[in-house]
């Protein structure tokens, strides 16, 4: 066995464990932030896109989750699944629109874009408004497992979180995650080789979006509410953080940088206040000038060079 | 009563005005944020921030010093630069080799401080900052009544943008900073101080910002929030625009103003969402903007 199984096997037996030590519904939320964090790590860590609307996706797949088992009757898994497909047809048609210009104008105008669903979603009558979607059910997953009970909940989300890590790591390792990484390294040259670069950009942006939707669905269905919060812009710049502190690029990296800024939010919420956003805006600032690659980044840099010592010393 | 389409003159009119007033926001906002990005190669995001710096430092001048409007409109720009320059010197030198995708992360980052910093000490209910006495009530053109203030905001904006551009494109200084954004090496070679002009550059687009914020004080409720919308609309401008001419900004931001008052004569619903559409549209069609360089 390798030290990678073995370091899965570890994680999954800690997820399986944590609700003995954690409030189940802090996992949930730290879990389905992970998830987020890793589908913008797919646009931003493996194809080299900012993408500053992000938090459409994890939105809309949360309107489209609580209204279909709010007003349809659906069961949890119908609304995650239509949450994902929504989202994943936004990224699409988003990507597409997005994707016809480079660098910093495809940032502003996935940032553009997703203040358009900000605005529609603010004037229909179906989200609540201002008032946000409150009392969407939880219901019972396959008809079976009531989700009303906080643990059940927190193993859909857990096992969800597995499976998302689990296709992220398909994909960037499969030959479609190669391109992508060439698209990084240097787009000319992928074009040049003979890449449908543009083809390859819409489907990446279509995945994440389809995942980011995942983590949307899933934490309305957490928190039985859903409000235009989850598709302002702060959110889209929160998730750019939380991959960049924790590491992009790197499958860990994301989460660690979720696990990192939803506790903080937690922990200093009632202490300091209003300075909430200055502090987390400095750490953001810090992190940027000083450690562009993350804790994790910064951390196998560091392993590595022991690594190295020691093998030198030997 | 006359009627255009079936909306009353009078009505349309107004709508027509208070578009014309946003864009020349959009216009002030758009030709900073285009200046800057030209010679720093730097979205600053924090743009809409400095706008609420402005409007705010107005509101604190008038309050507790009792300086009044017109001193505020003298004094906040020059504050603002200061704000501008001290962060340009501190922290935006220091991501000048980095892609420029940092630059707009770093700017966030600063307007999640700055906007913090202000909501600590102003809260998030509404102040209201009133109307200067000289600028109040209206101006009777027969046809329809213009309140003052609103026109003398239209005249302000657009000075300032016409001042910036005849600065850039007929004087010396503005020859040296147009060739640095072509090519800050050689310029450099030549003997001119190059990271001096880039520091002046960002407090001329800052105080841009914040002059904008102290002409827009008088016509709303003070919040930390209002840069909120306003800088990814000016984003949308931007990018229909294109950030290479300074003339296509002013034009494009004044343009999609009336835009925006028209739909809300004719379609309320779309007026917020308007400049996204045609943002789209653009793209689809023409993919750099309409004043872009491909």
């Amino acid at each position: 066995m390798n030290s990678r199984t073995l370091l899965t096997l570890a994680g999954i037996a800690a997820l399986a464990l944590a609700p003995a030590f954690v409030y189940p519904m802090l996992m949930v939320k730290l879990l389905c932030f992970a998830i987020f964090a890793s589908a913008f790590n797919l646009m931003l860590g493996y194809t080299g896109l900012l993408s500053f609307g992000h938090a459409m996706f994890f939105g809309t797949a949360g309107y489209i989750l609580g209204l279909g088992m709010k007003h349809l009757g659906w069961s949890p898994e119908i609304g995650l699944i239509a949450g994902m497909a929504g989202a994943g047809l936004l990224g699409f048609i988003a990507g597409a629109i997005a994707i016809r210009r480079e660098g910093i104008y495809f940032a502003m105008i996935t940032l553009a874009i997703s203040q358009l669903i900000y605005f529609l979603a603010m004037q229909t009558d179906w989200t609540g408004r201002d008032d946000g979607l409150h009392g969407i059910p939880r219901g019972r997953l396959f008809g079976l497992i009531d989700l009303e009970n906080d643990l059940a909940l927190y193993g859909l989300v857990a096992v969800c979180f597995v499976l998302a890590l689990a296709a992220i790591h398909r994909i960037v390792t499969s030959p479609f995650g190669q391109v992508l990484t060439a698209i990084r390294e240097n787009e000319p040259r992928a074009l040049s080789l003979g890449y449908d670069v543009a083809r390859y950009k819409v489907l990446a942006f279509t995945l994440s979006a389809a995942l980011s939707g995942l983590a949307g669905g899933l934490k309305a269905l957490a928190l039985s509410y859903e409000s235009l919060n989850d598709l302002h812009w702060s959110l889209s710049g929160e998730v750019v953080m939380m991959c960049i502190l924790g590491g992009l690029g790197t499958l860990s990296g994301p989460v660690a940088g979720a696990f990192f800024v939803i506790l903080l939010q937690n922990f200093l919420a009632d202490k300091v206040g209003e300075w909430l956003s200055v502090i987390i805006g400095l750490v953001f600032l810090f992190c940027i000038l000083a450690m562009r690659k993350g804790f994790v980044g910064e951390l196998s840099q560091r392993l590595a060079g022991l690594r190295g010592k020691a093998r030198a010393a030997s | 009563m006359t009627e255009i389409f079936g909306v009353p003159a009078q009505v349309l009119y107004g709508q027509l005005l208070l578009g014309l007033v946003n864009g020349s926001f959009y216009a002030l906002l758009s030709l900073g944020l285009s200046v800057i990005f030209g010679l720093l190669n730097i979205v600053n995001f924090a743009h809409g921030t400095m706008y609420m710096v402005g409007a705010f430092l107005a509101y604190v001048l008038l309050s507790p010093l009792g300086l009044n409007y017109w001193w505020a409109l003298a004094l906040v720009p020059v504050l603002a630069a200061g704000i501008g320059i001290f962060i340009e010197r501190t922290v935006l030198k220091r991501i000048y080799g980095l892609d420029n995708i940092y630059g707009l992360l770093v700017t966030f980052a600063l307007t999640m401080i700055i906007e913090g910093v202000v909501r600590v000490y102003f809260g998030v209910s509404g102040l209201r900052y009133p109307v200067p006495q000289a600028l109040t009530g209206m101006l009777d053109l027969g046809f329809m009544r213009l309140p003052i203030y609103r026109v003398w905001v239209i005249v302000a904006a657009l000075g300032l943008c016409l001042l910036t551009w005849a600065i850039i494109e007929r004087t010396r200084l503005g020859a040296t900073l147009r060739a640095g954004t072509e090519n800050p090496k050689l310029v450099q070679a030549f003997g001119v101080n190059v990271p001096m002009l880039v520091t002046l550059v960002f407090g001329w687009g800052v105080g841009l910002a914040a002059f904008a914020g102290v002409l827009a004080a008088p016509l709303m409720q003070l919040t930390p929030q209002i840069g909120h919308s306003i800088i990814i609309t000016v984003f949308g401008v931007v990018v229909i625009g294109g950030m290479g001419s300074i003339l296509g900004s002013i034009l494009t931001g004044l343009a999609l103003g009336l835009l925006e008052g028209v739909a809300k004569v004719y379609y309320p619903e779309a007026s917020s969402t308007v400049i996204f559409v045609v943002m789209i549209l653009v793209l689809l069609v023409r993919p750099h903007g309409l004043f872009g360089k491909q």
